[in-house]
């Protein structure tokens, strides 16, 4: 299974990103080959919709589970829709949370937030 | 006539100045362009009130159709369109209604469909037609609504005053010509004492009839939506260092569209030099200072035209509408 974290520095010992759509890079990690990948994430500064860009792209790269400390309403769509599982993560770095999870000390995320797009009008 | 009110901020009195300037004419328009957060209705109080919806085109996928080439996809620059799983998905939200993902989708597997956005309000309130416009929440512009309104606005002005309307469709590559000619057709209309109108080579129109535009706050696609068709810019600006600066912003903005324009200073406390100095060195003429004054504020916060409820601010007011008309005739001829 391919684990995606969005990350704002290429490196495993940095934190997890507190955005999803405009973290800087997307952190692709391989368990079979325990191969970790960092992608930049071209719609960290696009006009709008950011989150279901993002989303598309982790699902593109066949990640099947999402780490991220928050999400909105239209990347989680995205991601349903794509059957991926989100689990929320813990303050520390992105390995310490891959460890995290391998461990089963990670829960599914759910409470999320109504997003920051429409020009600061937010909801749906 | 149309007179845009704008500012480079919210609560500066755009619609003070504009539901004021309504009331002191004769008969006028109000057209509440400023759709996220529409007020001038408070005042108005309008009878007899009607609605039209807005809608917006958006794209709708036929998924038999689909053949994932992701073209539309990849378009979008509000990145409204995911494709996952076999599934384009579209999110109405995002979307800008530009139409390009229905242009270039190679398998004509995207239609559009209409998606509501807002309403407009339409009723009377005394001399003033009060037209307001609303977007709903959460939508991302409420341009279509302006658009709409001002649209309206276009085609009834043709059908009221034919000299209006004829130099308007004028040919003429020159915009200001175009206004010049309007302008003398008003000019001519207002001064001309013969009671038969034999004389005129079209038939006679009306004294101007006012159409305000109170604008949204700032600088952005919905304000320039909003001032295309002005005739006048009233900038509404702040005596204060934050005032200036968003003075400055809208300043730019009417000059870049090459509007005539003039400066109304609100809640003034008697030192004003910081908006004067600017204005003295960019020749802008400050038409009208309204002081930081008890009663004005009491008037206001009643929801009470401060018009039509003390001489001093309708001789205020109509002092001002008739600077502007001036402005606008004299801007007009000094073209020619």
């Amino acid at each position: 299974m391919k684990i995606a974290i969005p990350m704002d520095e290429n490196k495993l010992e940095s934190n997890v990103s507190e955005s999803f759509g405009r973290a800087a890079y997307i952190l692709i990690y391989d368990q079979e080959t325990n191969e970790s990948l960092f992608f930049d994430n071209e719609s960290a500064e696009s006009r709008g919709g950011a989150g279901i860009k993002t989303a598309q792209m982790v699902i593109d790269k066949g990640a099947g589970i999402l780490l991220a400390q928050r999400l909105g309403q239209n990347a989680a769509d995205v991601l349903k829709a794509a059957g991926l599982k989100v689990y929320k993560t813990i303050d520390g770095s992105a390995k310490e949370n891959l460890e995290a999870f391998v461990t089963g000390n990670l829960t599914l995320l759910d409470d999320l937030h109504p997003g920051y797009h429409s020009h600061g009008a937010g909801g749906h | 006539m149309n007179i845009a009110v704008l500012s480079g901020k919210g609560g500066t009195g755009k619609t003070l100045i504009s539901v004021n300037l309504a009331a002191a004419a004769e008969a006028a328009t109000y057209v509440d362009c400023d759709v996220e957060e529409p007020n001038g209705h408070l005042y108005f109080k309008p009878n007899n009130v009607t609605e039209k919806e807005v809608a917006v085109k958006i794209p709708h996928v036929d998924p038999a159709l689909c053949s994932g080439c992701r073209q539309c996809v990849d378009f979008c620059k509000f990145n409204a369109l995911a494709y996952i799983r076999d599934n384009l998905i579209i999110f109405d939200e995002i979307c800008h209604s530009c139409g390009g993902c229905v242009m270039l989708c190679p398998e004509k597997a995207l239609s559009e469909k209409d998606k509501v956005i807002g309403k407009i309000q339409k009723g009377i309130s005394d001399n003033v037609e009060v037209h307001t416009g609303l977007l709903k929440i959460g939508e991302p512009s409420g341009v279509p609504i302006i658009k709409t309104m001002l649209e309206d606005q276009r085609h009834r002005d043709q059908d009221s005053t034919q000299v209006l309307a004829d130099s308007r469709h004028c040919k003429c590559e020159d915009p200001r010509r175009r206004d010049k000619d309007v302008a003398q057709a008003l000019v001519d209309s207002r001064h001309c004492k013969r009671d038969d109108s034999s004389h005129h080579d079209k038939k006679p129109i009306q004294a101007p009839k006012v159409t305000l535009i109170d604008c949204p706050p700032g600088t952005a696609c919905m304000v320039m939506e909003s001032i295309q068709d002005a005739d006048y810019c009233i900038l509404v600006a702040e005596p204060t260092v934050f005032g200036l600066h968003n003075l400055d912003l809208v300043h730019q903005l009417v000059t870049l569209f090459n509007k005539p324009f003039g400066v109304v200073l609100n809640k003034c406390l008697g030192d004003d030099h910081l908006v004067d100095e600017y204005c003295e060195e960019r020749s802008i003429p400050i038409l009208v200072r309204l002081p930081f004054d008890a009663e004005l504020g009491r008037l206001n916060a009643k929801a009470d035209i401060a018009v039509r409820k003390s001489e001093k601010y309708r001789a205020l007011f109509s002092n001002l509408l008739e600077r502007v008309i001036d402005e606008v005739q004299h801007e007009a001829t000094a073209h020619s």
